[in-house]
């Protein structure tokens, strides 16, 4: 996509004259470096509650926020108007971080090589709303018929694209369109008087409706959502103490997330303030971990052809074979630690400056069968699903929430136990993994990764793993 | 066109188009941030925006949309997205606006908004971090690092009208100052943070104390043991006890309590926490972090008893909630832009007791004081609560050596009930406060 084919040069006018005078007027105290990121965000979503389509909401917000770098300081403002003379006003704002003579633009603005890695040919957005509505509603019945125990089903859906231009002083133009659509599904099962329990499913990425077909139908995901809660009814409560944890397939790659990813994000590690400072080289996990974060895959919730500063995104190997390669760095952490951007900045939105972020974080597949691995386990837990997880990147100590697991008892899967926090610590963790699995999969396309205050979406994976020590947090 | 008339014109223009009745929200905020990082500079942030949303019924359906257009093209779209959404909605028979008697707001200065933060220069949130950094710093041979310091100001307006004649505009001003130190001993490292928010600058905690704390947090967390697993008492400190009440928020929330997924269901009049428990809803108290004039619906904010001598008494409630459980609103109706009004809180606190923190220590006997919990391992459906903890170990009716690493697991049933002990030192530095609490017989898990 060309700036004049895009909706900013179709329907603003933006010319590369216009983004070449803003940079210079962002760069008209000094300053290392400027960038804008232009950003046009239009959302549909849908809400079902008690079999009824309660609300829907959709809406629009744009912007431009303008960066100005000097040494280790960043000026930063933002306009919700597009009028030149507002944004030029925005670019003197954040020129105020330098003090001195101008900086001369060098290069002029070249764009970035094409590349497709969301190619929706018909957008979510623009198919009829009712059509949408219907999955909706086709979850709710589905769930309500999987077992007459189920008694609430809530059920959303929100699509959204969004349009970005960023131009850098660099010489840089990046222009994409983000499309991105999911789908969730909550439940409450009950049985008699009992303590209702909950199930969750949901899946999606930067894919269209046709993605909603067959093993992403709301059937399926309603179905998910329903068994979890019926499983939960005969929960036991959770042990207590360090034990042997294998983790399923997919979204359980949370633990990766939490345990090694944030800590190795540049910002971080350029201040010396994460338990994996100064640990290049160094072995942090059992030789079978290789840990990556890519953000090239195909319709990934995680995936962006260019990331928010306008870098090419890429494959990043952070761990190979237990011993640590690389952290994920923005332009500016980069530019301080004399290295190249990995094309891992990314923000929230145009009133956000960048930073280093994950984008599909997951470990390669080992050599292991996945039966074999739980028949190794004499008494252990078995964690299927996973809730939200948080780090303390500086202790490096890591939690996240088991939502359906089970008991190891002989190497079989017995009873279903009931939620429980596990806890480790980054640099630790993942030297106690005994036994990788040949099964990686990603995760349905629901993560959703919050730092300094800043959501983006992202995707985890992992093969069945065994961990020989990690400590479950319940109650027996 | 003013904001407030921005915000009629769309309700006016939604009812020409076929809407029964409508709401309009339109927010505006500046904010203006400066942070620094080992005594330079690190960001420095400046920026206003603003946006409006709107929900349409037609008749028993409604629609909502939202933009950051606020030209009269682009309320005009706002417009008709809204009714053009509302389509595939369906009808509900509680949905609407709250009645016409209902709407109000209360009077008076509640204190949200002080001239001083317009007035504050450029260079003295700068100033302001830079000594509170250097504060904490030079508190510690042990403080090497920091995470840096931010301070921050905020000013925002918010404006609602409907359809039935409502309309009303307050503006509220923040300022914050926080400091993330980092403690070092050998190879280990720990961070802590500190912070300070107030209406106005002049209120603020001076830059000095808060970094004193934030590195005396921070260093005393060094050396931490991860300890055996057990059943003990675990007493939380202020910061971490307002969590406690985050919890009783969501299990009284008329949205928990109509979809029966609370803990609390059908606890009404019946003793849910230890007879010392009482637990405020008050947005009406002036200068305080959860003061409104009126709620997101239009309807003025009051007091409410939510748990009153450990027998629950109210659940929190807006108008749609209200109506599905045959009861009237609380004033209590919360929305950002987009969607349907949800159900929030003023400012939602534990009311003190009487014991100081070290009388609590010495009560408590052996037991973990917890200065900071992570994860989100609470159901709110279900009560069962685990999540990680760091803090001190008590012993001896003291604070004692670190502990990082465990977990700390109930149910909120039991632990409401466990609550033994409550202290003297509730502050309100946020809309959830809590003094410190002990909660008896909890499962800490560890080694």
């Amino acid at each position: 996509m060309t700036l004049s084919s895009s909706l900013f040069g179709e329907k603003f006018g933006l010319t590369e004259r216009d983004l070449e005078s803003f940079l210079a007027e962002a760069l008209s105290k000094g300053g290392d470096y400027a960038d804008l990121y232009f950003e046009y965000l239009a959302t549909s979503s849908i809400s079902l509650d008690e079999s009824i389509i309660k609300s829907a909401t959709q809406g629009v917000t744009l912007g431009v926020g303008v960066r100005v770098l000097s040494g280790e300081r960043t000026g930063y403002a933002y306009s919700d108007d597009l009028s030149p003379d507002k944004i030029r006003k925005a670019a003197r704002t954040a020129a105020c971080i330098a003090s001195g003579p101008a900086t001369q633009l060098t290069a002029g603005l070249q764009p970035s090589e094409k590349r497709d890695l969301y190619s929706v040919p018909v957008l979510a957005s623009d198919t009829p709303l009712a059509g949408r509505a219907q999955l909706v509603k086709r979850a709710d019945a589905a769930a309500r018929a999987h077992d007459s125990r189920i008694f609430q089903v809530q059920a959303a859906y929100a699509d959204s694209v969004r349009h970005v231009l960023v131009a850098t002083s660099d010489g840089r133009l990046s222009v994409d369109r983000q499309p991105m659509a999911r789908l969730n599904v909550s439940v409450l099962a009950r049985e008699g008087d009992g303590v209702p329990q909950r199930g969750y499913a949901g899946g999606g990425g930067r894919i269209g409706l046709d993605f909603f077909a067959n093993e992403n139908s709301p059937e399926a995901f309603a179905a998910d959502a329903a068994r979890q809660a019926i499983v939960q009814l005969h929960a036991v409560d959770a042990p207590a103490g360090e034990m042997t944890v294998v983790f399923g397939p997919g979204w359980p790659g949370i633990l990766l997330h939490e345990a090694v990813g944030h800590g190795l994000e540049a910002d971080f590690n350029r201040k010396g303030v994460s338990a994996f400072s100064g640990r290049l080289g160094q072995q942090v996990a059992s030789p079978l971990c290789t840990v990556v974060d890519d953000g090239t895959i195909a319709s990934r919730r995680g995936s962006l052809n260019v990331d928010d500063e306008g870098e090419t995104t890429q494959q990043n190997v952070l761990i190979e074979n237990g011993i640590l390669r690389g952290y994920l760095t923005d332009k500016l952490s980069a530019r301080l630690t004399q290295s190249k951007s990995t094309g891992s900045g990314r923000r929230e939105s145009y009133q956000h400056y960048p930073m280093p972020r994950m984008t599909n974080t997951f470990m390669l597949a080992g050599e292991s069968d996945p039966e074999e691995i739980l028949k190794s386990v004499k008494n252990g837990l078995y964690c299927a699903n996973f809730g939200g997880g948080q780090v303390d990147i500086t202790s490096g100590n890591f939690v996240f929430s088991a939502s359906e697991s089970f008991l190891i008892e002989d190497g079989r899967l017995t009873a279903p136990v009931r939620g429980a926090t596990l806890i480790g610590n980054g640099p630790e963790a993942l030297k106690f993994v005994s036994m990788t699995g040949n099964d990686l999969k990603l995760d349905q396309g629901i993560g959703v990764c919050g730092k300094e205050g800043q959501s983006v979406p992202v995707g985890v994976g992992i093969p069945t793993i065994k961990i020989d020590k990690m400590t479950v947090g319940g109650t027996r | 066109m003013t904001l407030l008339e921005a915000a009629e014109s769309a309700i006016q223009l939604a009812i020409e188009r076929g809407a029964t009745g409508a709401e309009c929200t339109i927010a505006e905020g500046d904010e203006f941030s400066a942070t620094v990082r080992m005594g330079e500079v690190e960001t420095l942030k400046e920026a206003g925006s603003r946006a409006a949303g709107l929900r349409v019924l037609i008749g028993q359906r409604q629609g909502s949309s939202y933009t950051s257009d606020l030209t009269a093209d682009g309320l005009s779209r706002m417009v008709d997205a809204a009714i053009a959404i509302a389509e595939i909605t369906e009808s509900d028979p509680h949905a609407g606006l709250p009645a016409a008697d209902e709407l109000g707001k209360i009077e008076g200065d509640l204190l949200l908004a002080s001239p001083d933060i317009a007035s504050v220069e450029a260079g003295a949130r700068i100033e302001a971090a830079k000594r509170a950094e250097a504060a904490a710093l030079s508190a510690d041979a042990r403080i090497a690092n920091s995470e840096g310091a931010g301070c921050e100001t905020y000013t925002g307006t918010r404006v609602f009208a409907n359809s039935l004649g409502f309309s009303g505009a307050y503006t509220s001003t923040t300022a914050s100052l926080s400091v993330t130190p980092v403690a070092r001993e050998g190879e280990a490292m720990e961070r802590d943070y500190w912070h300070t928010v107030s209406r106005s600058w002049a209120g603020m905690e001076a830059p000095e104390e808060v970094g004193r704390i934030a590195a005396q947090r921070a260093v005393r967390r060094l050396g931490a043991r991860k300890i055996e697993t057990q059943k003990a008492t675990v007493v939380f400190e202020p910061r971490v006890a307002k969590s406690i009440l985050g919890h009783i928020f969501e299990a009284v929330s008329g949205d928990s309590i109509y979809r029966k997924s609370s803990f609390l269901l059908d606890q009404l009049e019946r003793p849910v926490a230890a007879a010392a428990v009482t637990v405020i809803d008050d947005a009406t108290l002036p200068g305080l972090f959860g003061t409104s004039p009126f709620d997101d619906e239009g309807v003025p904010t009051r007091r409410t008893a939510v748990i009153e001598k450990g027998v629950l008494k109210n659940y929190l409630l807006n108008t749609y909630t209200a109506r599905k459980l045959g009861m009237k609103t609380t004033g209590c109706a919360a929305r950002g832009l987009s969607g349907a009004p949800g159900v929030g809180h003023g400012t939602l606190y534990l009311e003190a007791g009487e014991w100081t923190p070290e009388q609590i220590f010495e009560k408590a006997g052996t037991g973990l004081y917890v200065t900071e919990l992570i994860g989100f391992g609470v159901n709110t459906v279900t009560g069962d609560y685990s999540r990680g903890a760091a803090g001190l170990w008590i012993q001896d009716g003291k604070l004692g050596y670190a502990v990082a690493e465990i977990t700390i697991a109930g149910n909120l049933k039991d632990m409401l009930h466990n609550i033994a002990y409550i202290g003297n030192d509730l502050e309100f530095r946020g809309s959830t406060c809590a003094p410190t609490i002990a909660i008896t017989g909890m499962t800490i898990s560890g080694k």
